[in-house]
C-alpha cells in the first residue's frame, strides 16, 4: 500500500502531524501501537504560549474546545502547577487561593480520585475545604466488578450528570466552589460546561488516575477528524522494520500486514519515548527498535538514573539525535526522509510537562518542511 | 544480567504496567456487573492464578474474546489470550449440553442440512424458541440462521473442472457458514475471483476452525480440529496455493488462536491464509483489473468486525468498497456488535449482548445504508437481527457490482 507519508506513532504529534498533512491534500496512514499517552493527559498542553492560529483552526475543526490564559491549575495531589493552553474544562487560575470555601464531592467507592489529598493541599492556602461522597444507584454496576475507573463513570455521567447537579445542590451550605472529579463529557462535550451553568458556586474539575477522560475524549476527536480527512489508522498495528537504501527509507512492515509493506515518499516517527517503547532499553543500551536509530544517552549505565527515585531522573530525557530539521539519524547519516517528533525526541523534562508542547511544536515543524519541499 | 534482558512471560503478562487503558475499551465491562474486566481477569488474575489456581474465577466465562483489550493495550500485553488460556486450563466444568450443541457448528450443520426446510421452518416457530429457551438456555428473542438445503462444497464440487481452467489458482477455508447456511457468499467470491482470472479449489476435508469450540471449554476437540486443518492447508500450501477465506473470526483463529491458545504449530500455513478481500486488494494492486457496473448504486455503512481489527485487516475492505463507482462508502466508529459467535445466543448473556451492541445500531439507523457491509457472519446475525437493515459480506458487494 502506498502513501505520501507513512506516520508510526497516533499519539498526539502522530495525530497533529496526520491530520495538518491530510488538509494539505496529502494521503497519509498512521500506524498506532495500541492506545497513546493522551490516555494519560492531564488537559493541559503545556506548550507555554499562545496557539497560533493553525493549531486554533485545527482544533476547533477537530472539536476540541479550548482556552489560553497564563497562570496556574489544581493538580490531583491538591498541588498547584503552571499552566497556560488548555481544554476547555480546565481551570485556570492567577494563583493558588482559589477560594474561600470549598465542597469537594467524591463518588462512594471510587478509589482514584483524592479527594483528602486535594482538601490538604487547598487548606495550605488558607481554604476552608468540606469533602462529600455521593453514592448513586446507577453505579452500582460499576461498583460491583471493583474496577470503579474514570471511564466507566463517564459513561453513566453522560446519562446520569442531572442527578448529581441535584445532589450537589442538596450539598451546597455556603461554599462558593466545588471540585469534582474530571469523569464529565467523554461523548457528549457539553457536559461539563451545563454543569456549571446548573449550580450556584463555580464548579472546578480535577484531574483522576488515568485513564483520563478529557484526554480519551481528545483522542476520540483527533482520531475522527483525521478519518473523515480520508487518513488510513492502523490500529493495534506496530511498524517492526525499516527498508532503507543509501539513507532512504521506501517502505516499512508491520506486525499485522507482514509480507504486505507500507510503502510512502517520508516517514515521520512519532512512537514516543521509553514510556510509550518509542525507545526500548537493556542494561546496556538505550536503543530506537524500527530503524536502529542513535540515541543520545551516556555510555555509562550508571549515569542513567539518580538514586534519589523522586528526582528528576536522567533517563527521562533520553531521545533519539536529529538535525535542526528533525531528520532522523542513524549510525551517524541523516535519513533523508525520515523524521523524528514528540516525546521521542528527549530533552522533555516531566516536571514541567512539556509533553503536549513539543508534540504540536515538532510535529507542525516537520509537516511544513515536508509540504516545503514540493 | 541475561535474566533481565531476556526474561519474558506467557502471552507478554508482565509486560502490563497497570496502566487501565484495557479497561477502557472492553465491552463487556461496560453493561456487566459479574464480569471483572479485562486487567483484572487478564495480568492481575494470571500473578495470582499461578501462585495458586484455587485464584480462578469462573466470571472469566463472561469475556467475548473479542480482542479490544489487545489492541488498545499500549504495551503489546495479549489480554484476551490470557484469559482464554486460563479457562482452558483451570476451567474444570464439563461443558452443558447447549454448549456442546452450540459449539459442533459443522456437526450440527450436516445434520440439519437434509431437512433444511423443516429445521428453518421450526426453529422460527415461537414454540420450538420457547422451547429451547426453557430446556437448553438458548435466548427465545434470538433469529437462528438458516440452513441451505444444499452445501456450497457439493456447488463447487461440481464445477471442479471449469474452475481447474483458470491459469491462476487459489484454495479457499470456506468455513461452515458458507458450506451449511449461506452458499452464496462463497459463489460471490468464485465470481470475483473468476473475474481476476483465479480459480477455486476447495480444501482436501476442511474441518470447522474451531473457534466456537474454544469459547464454549471443548479446548481439547478444538486442538483436534486444528491439527486437522494444519494439516490439511499444510497440502495447499505444499502445491504452492495461497488458502483465501471470507470469515474473519475463522482466520484470526487459524492464524493466532491455534498456536496461542491451543499449541498447535501453524507456522508452515500461517502467511498463505488470508482474507479473501487482502488477495484481491493485492491483485488489483499488482495491476489486475475488475469492470463494475455503470449502473451500481449503493450506501454502504462499514462495520469492521472484532476479529479483523485485531487482525488489523479492515483496511482492505475499506479500500475495495471505496473502489467500487457508485459505493457511498460511511465507515462506522469502531465498535463491538454484542454477538460474539455463541455467545449471545445464551440466556444469561442476551440483555449484555444487546447492550454492547447499542451503540453500533444507533449509529447504523441514523446513517440508514442500504446495507451495512461486514466480514462476519456472527455481526450479520446480530445486526439483521437488531436493527432490520440487511448486511452484506464486502465479497457479495463485489460481486454485485461487477459488470
Amino acid at each position: 500500500m502506498r502513501f505520501d507519508t507513512v506516520i508510526m506513532g497516533g499519539g498526539l504529534a502522530g495525530m497533529i502531524a496526520g491530520i495538518a498533512l491530510q488538509q494539505a491534500g496529502k494521503n497519509t496512514a498512521i500506524v498506532s501501537m495500541g492506545q497513546n499517552a493522551l490516555h494519560f493527559f492531564s488537559g493541559t498542553f503545556e506548550s507555554l504560549k499562545e496557539p497560533d492560529e493553525r493549531l486554533a483552526a485545527l482544533f476547533s475543526a477537530a472539536g476540541i474546545r479550548v482556552h489560553y490564559r497564563e497562570g496556574v491549575r489544581l493538580m490531583p495531589l491538591g498541588t498547584f502547577k503552571k499552566a497556560a493552553l488548555s481544554l476547555e474544562d480546565i481551570d485556570i487560575f492567577p494563583n493558588a487561593k482559589i477560594a474561600r470555601r470549598v465542597l469537594i464531592v467524591n463518588f462512594l467507592g471510587y478509589h482514584d480520585f483524592f479527594s483528602s489529598f486535594l482538601a490538604e493541599g487547598l487548606e495550605k492556602h488558607g481554604i476552608e475545604c468540606r469533602i462529600r461522597f455521593l453514592s448513586l444507584p446507577d453505579l452500582d454496576n460499576t461498583k460491583a466488578h471493583g474496577e470503579m475507573r474514570s471511564v466507566q463513570i463517564a459513561r453513566s455521567m453522560d446519562r446520569i450528570w442531572e442527578k448529581v447537579v441535584q445532589e450537589i445542590r442538596l450539598m451546597l451550605r455556603d461554599e462558593d466552589t466545588v471540585v469534582l472529579p474530571q469523569v464529565f463529557g467523554l461523548s457528549d462535550t457539553t457536559v461539563p460546561g451545563r454543569i456549571r451553568q446548573s449550580l450556584p458556586a463555580r464548579v472546578v474539575f480535577a484531574g483522576t488516575m488515568p485513564p483520563s477522560v478529557p484526554g480519551i475524549r481528545t483522542q476520540i476527536q483527533l482520531r475522527r477528524r483525521y478519518q473523515l480527512l480520508g487518513g488510513t489508522f492502523l490500529m493495534g498495528d506496530e511498524a517492526i522494520r525499516a527498508h532503507e537504501h543509501e539513507g532512504v527509507v521506501h517502505s516499512i512492515a508491520t506486525n499485522n500486514l507482514d509480507a504486505h509493506y507500507l510503502e510512502a515518499d517520508s516517514f515521520i516517527l512519532a512512537t514516543g519515548g521509553l514510556f510509550s517503547k518509542g525507545l526500548r532499553s537493556n542494561p546496556f543500551q538505550i536503543s530506537e527498535p524500527i530503524l536502529g536509530l542513535d540515541v543520545d544517552h551516556p555510555e555509562n549505565r550508571n549515569n542513567w538514573y539518580n538514586p534519589a527515585f523522586a528526582e528528576e531522573q536522567p533517563y527521562m530525557g533520553y531521545g533519539v539525535k536529529t538535525d535542526a530539521q528533525l531528520h532522523a539519524v542513524k549510525e551517524g547519516v541523516t535519513l533523508k526522509n525520515v523524521y523524528a517528533i514528540g516525546s521521542i525526541l528527549g530533552n522533555t523534562r516531566p516536571e514541567l510537562g512539556s509533553g503536549a508542547g513539543l508534540a504540536i511544536n515538532s510535529a507542525f515543524a516537520v509537516v511544513d518542511t515536508l509540504l516545503a519541499e514540493k | 544480567m541475561k535474566l533481565q534482558e531476556y526474561t519474558t512471560s506467557a502471552h507478554n503478562f508482565e509486560e502490563c504496567m497497570k496502566c487501565t487503558v484495557c479497561t477502557a475499551y472492553c465491552p463487556v465491562l461496560q453493561v456487566n456487573p459479574l464480569y471483572p474486566g479485562p486487567k483484572q481477569a487478564g495480568p492481575d488474575g494470571e500473578r495470582l492464578r499461578l501462585k495458586d489456581p484455587y485464584f480462578f474465577n469462573y466470571a472469566l466465562k463472561y469475556c467475548l474474546n473479542c480482542k479490544r483489550c489487545e489492541v488498545a493495550c499500549p504495551s503489546g500485553v495479549k489480554v484476551a489470550d490470557l484469559i482464554q488460556s486460563a479457562r482452558i486450563k483451570y476451567d474444570t466444568h464439563p461443558p452443558k449440553l447447549r454448549d456442546q450443541m452450540l459449539a459442533s457448528t459443522d456437526f450440527m450443520g450436516k445434520l440439519a442440512r437434509p431437512f433444511a426446510p423443516i429445521v428453518n421452518a421450526v426453529t422460527d416457530l415461537g414454540v420450538t424458541k420457547k422451547t429451547l429457551d426453557m430446556v437448553l438456555d438458548i435466548d427465545h428473542r434470538r433469529t437462528f440462521p438458516k440452513y441451505s438445503g444444499r452445501s456450497f462444497e457439493g456447488w463447487l464440487k461440481r464445477r471442479s473442472k471449469e474452475q481447474a481452467a483458470f491459469p491462476e489458482q487459489v484454495a479457499y477455508f470456506h468455513g461452515c457458514y458458507v458450506n451449511y447456511n449461506y452458499p452464496q457468499l462463497g459463489k460471490d467470491l468464485v465470481k470475483v475471483l473468476n473475474a481476476l482470472g483465479v480459480g477455486v479449489q476447495l480444501l482436501d476435508d476442511e474441518k470447522c476452525c474451531g473457534i466456537a469450540m474454544i469459547a464454549n471449554g471443548m479446548a481439547r476437540e478444538a486442538a483436534k480440529h486444528a491439527q486437522h486443518n494444519v494439516d490439511v492447508l499444510g497440502k495447499a500450501v505444499s502445491r504452492g496455493l495461497k488458502v483465501v477465506t471470507t470469515s474473519s473470526t475463522c482466520t484470526l483463529t487459524m492464524r493466532d488462536e491455534y498456536p496461542e491458545l491451543l499449541k498447535v504449530d501453524n507456522s508452515a500455513v500461517r502467511d498463505s491464509l488470508l482474507m479473501a478481500t487482502r488477495f484481491i486488494y493485492e491483485k488489483l494492486e499488482q495491476g489486475a483489473t475488475l469492470k463494475f457496473r455503470a449502473d451500481y448504486h449503493k450506501k454502504v455503512a462499514y462495520h469492521t468486525p472484532c476479529h479483523l481489527e485485531k487482525l488489523g485487516w479492515g483496511v482492505f475492505s475499506e479500500r475495495l468498497l471505496r473502489m467500487i463507482p457508485g459505493v457511498e462508502f460511511t465507515m462506522l466508529a469502531s465498535n463491538c456488535c454484542g454477538m460474539s459467535g455463541t455467545y449471545g445466543f445464551k440466556k444469561e448473556n442476551y440483555e449484555a449482548s444487546q447492550a454492547i451492541g447499542a451503540p453500533l445500531f444507533e449509529q447504523i439507523k441514523a446513517v440508514n445504508p442500504d446495507v451495512v457491509a461486514c466480514d462476519c457472519e456472527t455481526c450479520k446475525w446480530q445486526i439483521e437481527m437488531s436493527t432490520g437493515y440487511p448486511v452484506m459480506n464486502p465479497i457479495s458487494i463485489l460481486a454485485e457490482a461487477l459488470e
